[in-house]
């Protein structure tokens, strides 16, 4: 016999993660054609990968494999990876970042639901540390780049390390605005000088500024779908600005303008897709306004004063272990609790 | 309408189907074959039979008296030969049968005597002793006594009454019939509520989603010598809730734990209101209720339907049963109670027949994990954090269900309908509650015991003290009347001697016997008797020693 009610809403899991995925497409479309097409090779290679080792976790569980891998939560983890990882970083690269967050973030706590940090971070943050210099090997624009490879030499290279005749990695690779500020920064030139390098759009990268678009038209998407709330991107982006805009006032030869950061790196990824995963953030309306804030705020001190080029990781990881605090302490009012008062 | 209203967190929009079942009038259903008349038909303790089975009823006639205070009595629903009292299939979650009154009417619907009650000049608390007596409970679905609900208490005065017109749960229309038929009568029970409670003002509340019945209502109220307000709240589910209503109408939330009252308000269905007025106005105890039948049916409609009614037979008067027919509710989708089978009786809960199809009410597919998405607390009218409850609830952290506020869910169901992961969210709350209700009557009734066992000790401890105390005071008395000298009289000297020579006597006699069967024995033997013998005057030496302390 059924419990009431008997009746649901036409919604799954699944239904959310494919939006999510169709809300990162126009980013990635335009990333394609900014910037070659080698992120496709890295994005099919990690949803190979994350789905593989799904079934496999799934499978040691004794569950059944088809719900978990319809419910699409994995394919999600990897695009978010394979979106934070340099597009043509080796394909071994893909894999260990794909095994430490679908199978040692995700499953080890417990599997979907259960996981403390947000997975594609926690890849991300593994793949940092360890290999910091594949990490910091990104592709040029096109429009800057010396050659241009198609996707069969993109994938040639990510599988094995190998360019076309000729072809030196600084004609398709360069470092990111964020890494070159900070290496220009350190050679003391003072800021405006630095945003005159061609690698400098005009508010974020070269083309990288309207991939960031994309994203925050594709986070928008998402917001009106009801699929985020708009706490917890909005947190993050003043949480960014505000904490970027007092320290460009206070010296602006030295901290660049808080609009840079919203364009680049993964600041826009980050306040739509990564620091909305329902499962490791923070669950009150409030708290997510914290814990949005708190990661924005992370993210510009860990970019502008800590040892990393971009901080949206770390900060994501630092507030997941803040969100049994922020939920525990800011659970809103019950019916019936709140004072004798008509209420708005 | 100008009348502002306020928000209450949440809701859910879902598909409403309440247009087939208005396109026709409330048809009165005709006489059933057999009426199964459940003694427990109201929150509070089932009422007791006053009839005997063969016995001849009237329409009317109370067959089940009032037990303790939170209880009305039932009444037959017509003239007719009582056939059994026993257990019988009733509509509850626990597909547990219950005690039922089965009366077989005889077709001439004969009615007990009755007449109208003078209400404005009677004494309020015998109105409300006559209300019991009538039968009248809540209609909307939590059937509550309702003259408790009528007294205004302490306070003397409840500001302000509500009829709750909403209606939210899809599916269900008696309310919406009710009130585009019977507008008049509604307001006339308002009127007797609106006296027995002081009111100042009167509101009805309706969801927009029924214009007719807004009309209907608008006219009757200007025809009122008291002022009426209808007023249209938006439709959203569970906008019909008592403590939603209020809070949308009054902006006011009623405090938990607490009672609409504490703020000055007192909410009534309209079903209840239009009952209150056949009571009073008419002497007529509440026999019948208009019923929904909906669902998977050829013709779905409204019915007037006598109490005792059962269900298939109520289902079979909108059509043959459909072969694609998979359950019953009684009910609506949202709060509704599946049942095991339709041979049940309609009760004075029943607002609805809702027969399902698997194309109407496919079976959940299988839960996932729950994400945190927090669809659930954006859904939920109470505030509430659905997702932390269920984690809890999942762990068996029941001290932590509570802090969350467990018993502030009204188990309305809007958080598992928005469920991506279609966790029965409401069962998880049920099982804690329950858990919760089942371990309080535990620890009462272990308390009560250790209570219980404590004072038997005591009592125990008490009556030895007081017979060490008296066996004391009588040696004592004895011992002083001994060494006291020469009693005044004569005749008590002499029986003092006669008892003390008896007393002498019994002692030789105790010392004296001898048990005749150690002359026999070995020296072994006769030393052991010794050895006995010396420890029992011992015992005896030590014994007299206290009783004399």
């Amino acid at each position: 016999m059924l419990s009431s009610p008997y009746i649901a809403e036409k919604s799954s899991v699944s239904i959310i993660m494919l939006k999510v995925l169709a809300a990162l497409v126009p980013g990635i479309a335009v990333y394609v054609w900014l910037f070659g097409p080698a992120i496709l090779v890295t994005l099919t290679l990690a949803s190979v990968t994350a789905l593989l080792l799904e079934t496999i976790a799934v499978r040691l569980r004794g569950w059944p494999a088809k719900p978990f891998l319809m419910d699409g939560s994995a394919l999600v983890t990897a695009w978010l990876l394979a979106l934070s990882l340099p597009p043509i970083a080796p394909w071994w690269l893909i894999v260990v970042g794909t095994f430490f967050a679908i199978v040692v973030a995700k499953h080890l706590y417990g599997g979907l639901g259960n996981n403390l940090f947000n997975p594609a971070m926690v890849g991300y943050a593994v793949l940092i540390i360890s290999f910091p210099v594949q990490m910091t090997q990104w592709a040029s624009p096109l429009s800057l780049a010396g050659a241009h490879l198609n996707l069969l030499d993109s994938a040639h290279y990510i599988f094995t390390g190998i360019l076309p005749d000729g072809l030196k990695l600084d004609a398709i690779s360069s470092a990111t605005p964020l890494d070159t500020l900070r290496t220009q920064l350190q050679l003391e030139h003072t800021v405006r000088e630095i945003t005159r390098l061609p690698i400098f759009g005009s508010m974020g990268g070269t083309g990288g500024e309207v991939v960031v678009l994309m994203y925050l038209l594709g986070g928008l998407y998402l917001w009106l779908a009801r699929i985020i709330t708009w706490h917890i991107p909005a947190a993050f982006i003043a949480g960014l600005w505000i904490t970027g805009g007092l320290f460009h006032i206070s010296d602006p030869d030295r901290f660049i303008s808080p609009w840079f950061h919203l364009a680049t790196g993964g600041a826009m990824l980050g306040a739509f897709f990564i620091a909305t995963d329902p499962v490791s953030g923070a669950t009150t309306p409030r708290g997510k306004l914290i814990f949005g804030a708190g990661i924005g705020m992370l993210t510009y001190l860990i970019r502008t004063l800590g040892g990393y080029p971009d901080g949206v990781a770390f900060a994501v990881l630092l507030m997941n272990i803040m969100v049994p605090l922020i939920d525990a302490y800011t659970q809103p009012k019950v019916y019936g609790h709140k004072q004798k008062e008509p209420a708005e | 309408m100008t009348r502002q209203l306020y928000e209450f967190n949440g809701g859910v929009h879902p598909e409403q189907h309440k247009h087939a079942s208005t396109t026709r009038p409330i048809a009165i259903a005709p006489l059933p074959k057999l009426l199964v008349v459940p003694l427990r038909q109201h929150i509070g303790q089932p009422t007791k039979p006053v009839v005997a089975v063969g016995e001849q009823v009237l329409k009317g006639q109370m067959i089940g008296r009032a037990e303790g205070y939170v209880s009305v009595a039932v009444h037959a629903p017509t003239s007719g030969t009582v056939t059994a009292i026993a257990s019988h299939a009733v509509a509850h979650p626990s597909g547990l049968a219950d005690e039922c009154i089965t009366i077989t009417p005889d077709g001439l619907d004969r009615w007990v005597e009755h007449g109208a009650l003078d209400y404005r000049n009677m004494d309020p608390s015998h109105l409300r002793n006559q209300l019991r007596e009538l039968g009248i409970a809540g209609l909307g679905g939590a059937v509550f006594p309702s003259f408790i609900k009528l007294n205004p208490g302490a306070v003397q005065k409840v500001p302000t009454l509500i009829l709750n017109g909403a209606e939210c749960e899809p599916w269900i229309t008696c309310d919406d019939m009710i009130m585009r038929e019977r507008a008049a009568e509604i307001l006339s029970g308002a009127a007797v509520m609106r006296h027995m409670l002081h009111s100042d003002e009167v509101l009805v509340g309706i969801e927009d989603n029924k214009p007719e019945a807004i009309a209907a209502m608008q006219a009757a109220a200007s025809q009122c010598d008291f002022a009426v307000e209808v007023v249209a709240v938006p439709t959203l589910y569970p906008g019909g809730g008592a403590k939603q209503l209020i809070k949308t109408l009054t902006g006011k939330e009623v405090p938990s734990g607490g009672r609409s009252t504490d703020i000055g308000v007192a909410t009534f269905n309209v079903g209840t209101a239009y009952a209150l007025h056949r009571a009073v106005n008419h002497g007529e105890p509440l026999i019948s209720r208009i019923v929904t039948i909906t669902g998977n049916v050829h013709r779905p409609q409204n019915f007037e339907v006598l109490i005792g009614t059962s269900f298939t037979e109520l289902a079979r008067l909108t059509g043959a049963t459909r072969d694609d027919t998979s359950g019953y509710v009684m009910g609506g989708p949202m709060m509704g109670i599946d049942l095991a089978g339709s041979e049940v009786p309609v009760v004075k809960a029943t607002n609805c027949i809702l027969v399902k199809s698997p194309a109407l009410f496919p079976p959940p597919p299988l839960a996932m994990p729950c994400i945190r998405c927090t669809r659930c607390a954006q859904a939920c009218p109470a505030d509430l954090q659905p997702q932390e409850l269920y984690w809890f609830a999942r762990a068996k952290n029941f001290g932590k269900t509570q802090e969350y506020k467990l018993f502030d869910c009204i188990e309305c169901g809007a958080c598992t309908y928005v469920c991506p992961s279609h966790i029965p969210l409401v069962q998880y709350y049920r099982y804690a509650k329950s858990e919760i209700w089942a371990k309080e009557k535990d620890k009462k009734a272990a308390d009560l015991a250790r209570e219980r066992h404590e004072f038997r000790q005591l009592r125990l401890e008490r009556e030895k003290q007081e017979r060490a105390a008296k066996l004391a005071q009588k040696a004592s008395t004895k011992l002083t009347e001994a060494s006291a000298g020469s009693p005044d009289d004569a005749a008590s000297a002499v029986k003092k001697a006669a008892i003390q020579a008896a007393i002498e006597r019994a002692k030789e006699k105790k010392e004296g016997i001898i048990p005749r069967n150690i002359e026999n024995l070995p020296p072994e033997k006769l030393q052991e008797i010794a050895e006995i013998e010396a420890r029992r005057a011992r015992i005896r030496a030590m014994a007299q020693d206290s009783v004399e302390k």
